[in-house]
């Protein structure tokens, strides 16, 4: 059921969001056995929640079951991001986002599953149980917001998942699953109350069955906010027209299969469309991408040592080894991987060839894809360049083989364009995802093509 | 470039981070074939490029510096405390 259906049956009190609740919930404790979509269940928050929403369904998502990525924070909610660092901590306090969920009535249902701090493409990396895709239980469900793209696909009941997306943790669990995310403009929905992975590229957006659910979800979350020093003081922009389309010629060397399914869709639409060789863009967006994320993520995650918040040790330790040995205890092996190689790339000596340099080639693939907003409405490409893997093939991947299946996304993550991975259709019965991007603050556009496709 | 044994104890050294020397042989190896990846920007022009250093810009917020009690309690979430002040291993 679409939720603007259910937002009106329960504003005339034609629906209980209580009893709705209680069927999310139950369903949710019934899946989670297989699939593992759920970190932790808000069971008594959902609960009181939807009772406040029946007794006053006033605001714009009274009742509505929203699921929240396990990066954001809950107040008195378990919040791990999937790491064993941070198991026990429950935050102080409510993320913006969920802030304004709760100020209009939806029902926060649980924490979802996610790779560690987000640092994945597969889902694999949680120190939880690890999802299942839902069309195949062999199946990964994509990362890093695998838990809410999974649970998004599998649920009848009407429900929006909030993820958020670094590198392309909303477009690739999207596509594997078969369902709809879109990554807004860096800055257009705040970051206050979300676990930093990288403050240069996180962006929380929306996931969710169709495009009418996911606009009204992310008319409520974004909008500036003094909290987040990075918040965009800006409105959308009005146009939502969509005339001329260019395609990204570098994008479609993958199996011709999954490349036919991406161009029929396109086809599809009935809007023009044109071949466009964004060459920068293509070769230097991965490496640009994983220098500034690791970076970032090696000085956010410095604040992990054991003291005001998460896994402590006995204090009899020497200064250095309290720290060490809480780090090398409960942060997982990638993890440790990405500290290491961000670190690396931003000590003395290797600074200016790494983190500087990749910071310099970030203004080429902006300017790269700015040059091309002047000729297109939107750009388009596969959203991932395979169908979600099993786990056996996953296993055999080494992390440069992990790294490189982000190809598609890293480029519009890396110049803070949003994007839309829309469901193309099935290749053996797996999902294919057809991505949309546009420029800053163009969100209406590809809102517009999303329902053109009646999705 | 290559990153070898030295280089990464002193990163793991500095990210507070130890290995063995499974670990240790295991991460060299991968760190090096990440570094090949990362390598390729050097071939990129970026004479008289500024870095962008966020994607879109952003101008410096401010606001007055006030002292505000603090209606939240911050020690929450932690064992090791005392008198009100979080409690860290001895710098001494």
């Amino acid at each position: 059921m679409k939720i603007k259906e259910y937002l009106i049956n329960v504003k005339s009190g034609k629906t209980s969001a209580v009893k709705t609740t209680k069927s999310i919930l139950n369903e949710i404790k019934k899946i989670n056995k297989d699939y593992h979509y759920f970190n932790n269940i808000t069971e008594n928050l959902a609960l009181e929640l939807a009772e406040k929403a029946d007794k006053n369904p006033r605001g714009k998502l009274a009742g509505l079951p929203v699921s929240i990525k396990d990066d954001i924070c809950v107040k008195g909610v378990e919040t791990t991001c999937s790491s064993n660092i941070l198991r026990g901590y429950k935050p102080i306090f409510n993320a913006t986002v969920v802030k304004r969920l709760i100020d209009e009535g939806a029902v926060i249902i649980g924490k979802t599953n996610q790779d560690a701090f987000g640092f994945g493409s597969f889902n694999i990396n949680t120190d939880y149980e690890i999802p299942k895709n839902p069309y195949d239980k062999t199946r990964v469900t994509g990362g890093s917001s695998g838990g809410a793209a999974g649970f998004t696909a599998l649920t009848e009941f009407p429900h929006v998942a909030i993820g958020e997306s670094t590198g392309g943790s909303i477009a690739a669990p999207c596509s594997f699953c078969g369902v709809q995310g879109l990554t807004p403009t860096y800055g257009a929905v705040s970051r206050y109350g979300l676990i930093d992975y990288s403050n240069s590229l996180d962006k929380l957006g929306v996931i969710s069955k169709n495009i009418e659910d996911l606009e009204i979800v992310f008319g409520v979350i974004r909008g500036h906010d003094l909290r987040d020093s990075t918040s965009l003081n800006k409105e959308l922009s009005k146009e939502n027209s969509v005339k001329k389309i260019g395609l990204i010629k570098e994008t479609l060397g993958i199996d011709p299969k999954i490349r036919d399914i991406v161009l029929k869709k396109l086809d599809e639409s009935g809007i023009k469309y044109e071949k466009i060789s964004l060459p920068l863009a293509s070769k230097y967006s991965l490496a640009s991408y994983y220098i500034i994320a690791m970076s970032e993520a090696s000085t956010n995650l410095n604040k992990y040592c054991g003291m005001r918040y998460g896994q402590e040790e006995k204090l009899n330790l020497p200064y250095n080894e309290y720290f060490s040995e809480t780090r090398t205890k409960y942060f997982n092996k990638e993890t440790k991987r990405r500290i290491i190689l961000g670190t690396f790339a931003r000590m003395a000596g290797y600074r200016d060839a790494f983190y500087l340099k990749a910071m310099k080639v970030r203004t080429l693939i902006i300017e790269e894809y700015k040059a091309a907003f002047k000729k297109y409405d939107l750009l388009v490409s596969p959203t991932m360049p395979i169908v979600a893997p099993k786990f056996s093939e996953v296993d055999k991947l080494s992390p440069v083989e992990n790294y490189m299946m982000d190809v598609m996304t890293v480029g519009p993550n890396l110049a803070g364009l949003p994007h839309l991975s829309l469901n193309a259709g099935n290749f053996n019965k797996m999902p294919v995802g057809i991505m949309f991007i546009g420029n800053h603050l163009d969100e209406k556009k590809l809102l517009n093509i999303g329902k053109k496709y009646g999705i | 470039m290559r990153i070898d044994k030295k280089i990464l104890q002193d990163v793991v050294n500095n990210a507070r981070i130890r290995l063995n020397k499974e670990e240790e042989e295991e991460l060299l190896g991968q760190l090096n074939d990440v570094l090949k990846i990362f390598s390729r920007l050097s071939e990129a022009n970026t004479d008289k490029i500024e870095p962008s250093f966020q994607p879109i810009e952003v101008k410096n917020v401010f606001r007055q510096d006030v002292v505000k009690p603090c209606k939240e309690d911050v020690l929450a979430n932690i064992k090791n405390k005392e008198d009100g002040y979080f409690k860290g291993p001895k710098a001494l």
